[in-house]
């Protein structure tokens, strides 16, 4: 099996990702490019775990999918709300206080 | 249920569940079942009802705490995944003790706003409950899910006021630099489960001890997860979520955010740092140095120019955090002799940060109770009509500013004690940074002193500030233990020093 095809793979799903939350200002984008990122995260753990045979990193994968699905929920909640106050999920809207 | 089934199969045998360690814990989940019902079955104007018995379970989780500490032995479970050691029982302790100051604050502001109750106490104790996991966690799998625990609750809670444009800019800002943050720490993780093949922190170790450690891969995973946390604590370059979060979030949970998420955070970092990557300290001690001098410098000089009480301190606290992390600068691991000063200034310092500024916090959310603004301008003389107040919000500032007689000044001496004590140039250099650093915060906290003091009331309004009991209570609290730790600071510096991770776990012990 060749390892560095999957980590290569994982590594440029998540410069896609980074990519896309620097760059999108579409909050629902956002958070699907934090997604192509936590898929990364699994790739690669699925792939080290298939290679050294450590379970773990299976487990791992697991969990990171199922909390996953419960923060991509709190997200979502997030972004319907701001579309409630502003009328629009542009996120360069979103910044009366100017951090 | 399952366990009879499983254990019937071959191969499984079932973990050794050690429920005296997981007391607390369990005392926690048991108060969350009841909270929820309690939510379920009282009317609008009871809902009084689950803050009394949310603090009230965080204070019977105490009792485990403190016959586990009497018990004095370290228990290992689940493969080492979860560790009850005095490291864990010490910020156990700390988490709580926040957690119920928090629900102190609380009680007033959400009763009174038009917040959802219930559930508001019910995610305070969910991310507590978090980070009473965190002090344990002892494996990245358990680190990483202690830190979604504490993390979603608080996006919530940062969000509390979604009717109102700030409010929900707060909320939206804190989850998006939080979830990204985590995405890049689990790939740092991810790529440290690769080159050592295990999740144990102790493993972890020991493979960066051996061939992995020299392996460039590995410094890519430590910065990322390290980065990750960085995020948590808002160090600088990673703090531009904080002021909008403090201000846009309710007060109360901008004193919890600003406290016990920031020690959780740095609890995250200390157990990677001190069992996972120690012996790579080269990698760590230069990004150390670069994040301390930033976080520090560039939080204390923004603070400077802030006019608004609550960006005063979350500027303050992004400061304080670079300080914290200033002794993580000087770790080596040709002297692991001094890895127990530096752990032991850290969690004192922790400590110390906790009570002060929980009571400054508590001391703001009543004064802006009877002023309606956040304006440092609103707080001109309050000393002549709530003398009280003007003095225990000057020992926190004392405390804050490492003056004594007030707490700060001790665990402000450690920290410079733990840094200088290394002895190298890069050492030195960063005493005297953090000496620089130490007065030019003086100057915004004296700043707020002079107004409270020496300015005149704004429009000559003397009518006495109103305090509710919660609030008395929490004031009365701290302000006593900041002035105690500040006379008698070997009261907590004892139980710091005591606070070391399973010695065994430390290379070179």
């Amino acid at each position: 099996m060749f390892l560095n095809q999957f980590l290569l793979l994982a590594a440029v799903l998540f410069c896609i990702g980074v990519y896309g939350v620097i760059s999108r200002r579409n909050g629902v984008m956002v958070l699907m490019s934090i997604e192509l990122i936590l898929n990364s995260v699994n790739i690669n753990l699925v792939a080290f775990s298939a290679m050294t045979g450590a379970v773990s990193g299976q487990v791992f994968a697991l969990f990171v999918i199922a909390v996953a699905a419960a923060e991509v929920g709190v997200g979502l909640a997030i972004v319907l709300a701001i579309f409630r106050n502003y009328r629009s999920v542009d996120l360069d809207d979103v910044d009366l206080m100017k951090g | 249920m399952l366990a009879p089934v499983l254990a019937a199969s071959s191969g499984f045998t079932s973990p050794h569940v050690d429920w005296h360690a997981l007391a607390p814990e369990i005392i926690l989940v048991g108060t969350i079942v009841v909270a929820l019902l309690i939510d379920l079955f009282t009317e609008d104007h009871n809902k009084g009802l689950v803050s009394s018995v949310v603090g009230l379970g965080m204070l019977a989780s105490f009792i485990p705490l403190i016959t586990l500490g009497l018990d004095n032995h370290e228990r290992v479970m689940f493969g080492g995944a979860y560790v009850v050691d005095d490291f864990a029982l010490v910020l156990k302790g700390l988490f709580l003790v926040a957690g119920y100051l928090t629900v102190l604050l609380s009680t007033n502001t959400i009763a009174e706003g038009d917040y959802h109750e219930g559930e508001y106490y019910l995610l305070l104790l969910s991310s507590v409950l978090g980070m009473t996991f965190m002090a344990s966690a002892r494996d990245l799998i358990s680190i990483f899910v202690a830190l979604e625990m504490l993390s979603i609750p608080a996006y919530l809670l940062a969000s509390w006021r979604k009717r109102t444009q700030t409010g929900i800019e707060a909320g939206m800002k804190y989850y998006l630099m939080g979830v990204f943050a985590t995405a890049v720490m689990l790939y740092g993780m991810s790529l440290i489960f690769g080159g050592t093949g295990s999740t144990l922190l102790t493993d972890v170790g020991a493979a960066v001890n051996g061939s992995f450690g020299q392996e460039p891969v590995a410094v890519l995973g430590i910065v990322f997860v390290i980065v990750g946390f960085a995020f948590k604590v808002s160090a600088v370059p990673f703090h531009n979520w904080a002021p909008d979060t403090y201000e846009g979030a309710p007060t109360p949970v901008t004193a919890f955010l600003s406290v016990a998420s920031k020690t959780a955070g740095f609890v995250a970092i200390l157990q990677l740092v001190f069992l996972g990557f120690f012996n790579r300290s080269d990698t760590i001690r230069p990004f150390m140095f670069v994040l301390a001098v930033l976080t520090m410098t560039v939080g204390n000089v923004i603070a400077l120019r802030q006019t608004n009480v609550v960006r005063l301190f979350a500027y303050s606290s992004v400061a304080q955090a670079g300080f914290i992390l200033a002794p993580l600068a000087v770790i080596s691991s040709n002297h692991p002799d001094r890895a127990a000063d530096i752990l032991s200034s850290i969690v004192l310092y922790l400590i110390v940060y906790t009570i002060m500024n929980l009571g400054a916090f508590a001391v703001i959310i009543t004064v802006s109770r009877r002023t309606q603004s956040g304006e440092i301008t609103s707080w001109a003389g309050l000393f002549t009509y709530a003398p009280g107040l003007a003095v225990a919000m000057g020992a926190f500032l004392f405390g804050l500013g490492g003056i004594p007689p007030a707490a700060g000044w001790f665990a402000k001496f450690q920290l410079f004690n733990a840094v200088v004590g290394a002895g190298t140039p890069s050492a030195y250099a960063l005493g005297v940074i953090m000496a620089a650093n130490s007065v030019i915060s003086l100057a915004y906290y004296l700043g707020l002193m002079r107004t409270m003091f020496m300015d005149d009331p704004v429009d000559g309004d003397v009518t006495p500030v109103k305090i509710p009991v919660p609030l008395r209570a929490a004031v009365v609290l701290t302000g006593v233990a900041t002035i105690l730790l500040g006379v008698l600071p070997f009261l907590v510096s004892d139980i710091a020093d005591g606070a070391t991770f399973v010695t065994a776990y430390l290379p070179g012990k």
